[in-house]
């Protein structure tokens, strides 16, 4: 604030002080010479032939009450910051505040999180401690995708079963958490037309063992392995390097069935997990790690 | 003065009521006005890009400030589940802000990011898909109206005069940026761009 726009600040912040204690004064005293107030006195106003007002004061509780309030804004004006650039005596701020409760929990995690910290992520899926802290994490960060249960929606991966679509080791779940990552099926409807696609198709769907058209799923396949294959691999179990998800197990990211099947090969899909590495910090990615890992173990 | 003349007097009482309750105002509001930290945009504050500016039409347009703020108090336990605390230089390019005073939902104002485009959509369509506890209600209505590219420029035209420093350049590329959006799209680029600015910017 410019100095001009403090000093209009304090003038009218005093000056409305002063004014409210010199109007209580004001209209407590007699106004006229001739005035009385209380003892049965009334102000000579009357209505309605024979309705007259007392001229009593204002009770002495309430007067105080005012008094108190002048008292109260005084002080706060003088310990906290109200008058234009005028910090307060204590130099209280409301950051400053934030800060110091923030460093003070920080502190606490710290000493917390501390015996946490040289633990490999296989050893803090056995520490109680650990896995209760990365339950409350999980549920604050990644419910809203994966679920509170980690069970996942149709494009939101679950976390419950064995299938890892970017490795399940520790490394590799600690990248995907602090990393993010783009798991980008490329559209393949121009490519191969939308015959060639329902053979593909047809020759995926057999790969998880479903039923599908013999002579389909043959002119498929090879496709599947000119086209497919750099990324699902020539036998279809995928590659976690790459996200390319194992086709021949049960798990569906998008849905099995011929109608998805077909969907996501037309349009492609593009399935992102965003990166918390940032937001979380290296500690807390590495309880969440745990966490899912042990999530996948079924525990 | 004598207060008897303050009583009998409609005009004197009622100049003198709005002297006194007009001291408020003048010391907490008038102010702000000329202040650089709250007039000024943060560093990394740029205006709405056009599918973006029409997004948060939508945002407005179906309500979602009555359950959504974009406000991030200076509190631990706030800082802690949205992001670092907003500043008043986030919200210059916002005519009407878009604080909003209850949280039903929560705070959107870091949103940006959080999520994948793919979970918004699902997301407006019916949260329930994604967040089977959600209370939110569906906006399956997004995915089918289009962005009305005619009005586009002419927001932002007025956005300028009130001085949202939009470029010749970027008003006549309006049209062509949301051609061909649905509301869906636009209110998810909306969102993707909330508070990001300012954490690539600083």
């Amino acid at each position: 604030m410019t100095s001009g726009w403090s000093l209009f600040v304090i003038i009218l912040t005093i000056a409305n002080i002063v004014a409210c204690f010199w109007m209580l004064r004001w209209t407590s005293k007699p106004r006229t010479a001739n005035e009385k107030i209380g003892g049965g006195a009334d102000t000579g106003h009357v209505w309605d032939k024979d309705l007259r007002e007392y001229n009593n004061p204002l009770p002495k509780w309430w007067l105080w009450l005012f008094y108190i309030t002048i008292v109260f804004g005084l002080l706060y004006l003088a310990f906290y910051p109200g008058l234009g650039n005028f910090a307060g005596v204590g130099g209280w701020t409301q950051t400053g505040q934030y800060e110091e409760e923030k460093a003070a929990v920080e502190a606490r995690a710290a000493t917390l999180l501390a015996p946490l910290a040289a633990l490999p992520v296989a050893e803090l899926v056995n520490n109680e401690q650990a896995m209760s802290t990365a339950h409350n994490l999980f549920q604050q960060n990644c419910a809203q995708c994966h679920g509170s249960d980690g069970g996942g929606a149709v494009g939101f991966p679950n976390l419950r079963d064995a299938s890892w679509q970017w490795g399940s080791d520790a490394d590799s779940v600690v990248a995907t958490i602090a990393g993010g990552r783009i798991a980008a099926m490329p559209p393949w409807g121009a490519v191969l037309g939308e015959p060639g696609v329902e053979e593909v198709v047809a020759y995926v769907q057999t790969l998880s063992g479903q039923q599908a058209d013999a002579t389909k799923a043959a002119a498929g396949q090879a496709r599947f392995q000119t086209v497919c294959s750099a990324c699902h691999g020539m036998d279809g179990k995928g590659n976690p390097l790459l996200g390319a998800p194992n086709l021949t197990d049960e798990i569906w990211l998008y849905g099995g069935d011929a109608a998805t099947i077909k969907q996501t090969l037309m349009d492609g899909r593009n399935g992102q997990m965003p990166a918390w590495g940032d937001k979380l910090g290296e500690q807390r990615v590495k309880l969440l790690a745990a966490y899912v890992t042990k999530l996948a173990a079924g525990q | 003065m004598n207060h008897d003349a303050v009583e009998t007097k409609v005009g004197l009482l009622g100049v003198l009521i709005a002297l006194v309750i007009s001291v408020g105002g003048l010391v907490e509001i008038v102010p702000l006005y000329f202040q650089a930290s709250v007039t000024r945009p943060a560093p990394g504050i740029k205006p709405y890009e056009a599918l973006r500016l029409e997004g948060r039409d939508v945002y407005i347009r179906e309500g979602c400030y009555l359950c959504h703020s974009q406000m991030i108090r200076p509190f631990r336990s706030e800082t802690e589940r949205y992001g670092p605390y907003s500043l008043p230089g986030e919200s210059v390019y916002d005519h009407p802000f878009q604080f909003g005073s209850k949280r039903t939902g929560p705070d959107l104002a870091r949103v940006g990011g959080r999520y994948s485009d793919d979970w918004h959509r699902v997301h407006l369509l019916n949260p329930r898909d994604v967040v089977p506890e959600s209370n939110m209600p569906r906006f399956p209505w997004l995915a089918d109206g289009m962005v009305d590219g005619a009005l586009t420029a002419r927001k932002m035209e007025a956005l300028r005069k009130i001085g949202v420093p939009y470029t010749d350049a970027d008003i006549a590329g309006a049209a062509a940026a949301v051609a061909g959006k649905s509301e869906l799209d636009a209110l998810v680029a909306y969102l993707q761009g909330l508070g990001t600015n300012l954490r690539t910017g600083t």
